[in-house]
């Protein structure tokens, strides 16, 4: 049954993904986008990433292309839809990728294929941390329980270990989860900055401007003659 | 038949592969864009797969980091883009060429 959902998903998602690079009309290519983003959400979820999965349909299919589409919408591209095709650059760009594909293609080749583990953590004997091997027991402890949801929060937030997990095997990512939020907050800036438009002065107001006559600079005897009166 | 990690791998790597085909042959930056983001995209599921083979979480972790960043990313290149549009009244990178030696 896994494999058929394997199947199903990744070449509905490579379809996709073809269709946004082929498409003329950008509405459809971003549509394409959204579908594909959801299949990978499926892989996701085989891969027993649920949040992940989550995540990916609500942010990326979500936010970030609604994003697309109203920029799509904003401008006029309708000069797209009647441009030509450049069957030369076309074929030359099909080219490098598919080589890039034998490339990754030929590499995998000469990997062992490696079977998928069981789908409970707690069963696996051993876990490694960045090349450290765990002990039996510490990955069966607490850390191990609950789900990636509930795994990945103690990752990002947890400032001490777990009872039952040393300091040697900890990891934590509280710093670059706010490192993240000050660079979101430095986009949210940067965006403000580059959308704001200039302040032109309004059409009457610069007409006023130029009827009225530039400042006469004191001449020197009329200021001496006041001086003197 | 089972799945294998080379599986996904390939899968990732194909949809990597067209988003790069993307970014060359597209001559309009919001579909070139686009296959920017597929290209993120597949080094995700790239993550996933390998957290998931290997028992490790913290490719979930980054995974998370990735879509964060994307989405800022995102945002402020559709920012550039609309500025862009502002200024050249085009997307089309055939017209930008102020940069071209």
């Amino acid at each position: 049954m896994q494999p058929l959902f394997f199947w199903i998903f990744s070449i509905g998602m490579i379809l996709c993904a073809l269709a946004v690079v082929f498409n003329r009309n950008a509405v459809a290519s971003a549509l394409c986008f959204t579908f594909a983003i959801c299949f990978m959400a499926g892989l996701f979820v085989m891969l027993s990433a649920f949040f992940l999965a989550a995540v990916q349909i609500l942010v990326t299919a979500g936010a970030v292309m609604v994003l697309f589409l109203f920029i799509i919408m904003l401008l006029d591209l309708s000069a797209m839809e009647h441009a030509p095709r450049h069957w030369i650059w076309m074929a030359f760009s099909g080219l490098l990728a598919l080589a890039f594909l034998a490339l990754i293609g030929k590499t995998l080749a000469t990997l062992p294929a490696m079977a998928e583990p069981p789908a409970s953590y707690q069963s696996q004997a051993q876990v490694t941390a960045f090349g450290k091997t765990v002990d039996q027991n510490i990955s069966q402890s607490r850390i191990d329980k609950g789900d990636d949801t509930h795994r990945i929060g103690r990752l990002l937030f947890a400032t001490k270990p777990a009872p039952g997990e040393t300091w040697e095997s900890f990891t934590s990512y509280v710093a670059p989860f706010e490192i993240t939020s000050l660079l979101i907050l430095v986009a949210t800036i940067g965006i403000i900055v580059l959308c704001k438009q200039e302040e032109r002065p309004r059409p009457h107001h610069r007409e006023e401007i130029s009827r009225e006559a530039p400042p006469v600079p004191p001449v020197r005897e009329d200021r001496e003659a006041a001086l003197k009166t | 038949m089972q799945i294998t990690l080379n599986d996904y791998l390939f899968v990732a790597g194909t949809l990597f592969a067209i988003g790069l085909f993307g970014v060359l042959m597209r001559r309009n930056l919001l579909i070139i864009y686009m296959s920017l983001e597929m290209m993120l995209q597949a080094a995700n599921l790239t993550f996933v797969a390998f957290s998931r083979f290997n028992h490790h979480m913290e490719g979930q972790v980054f995974v998370f980091f990735v879509i964060t960043v994307a989405a800022a990313e995102v945002a402020v290149g559709l920012a550039l883009i609309v500025a862009l549009y502002r200024l050249k009244q085009t997307t089309t990178v055939r017209d930008l060429t102020k940069l071209k030696f």
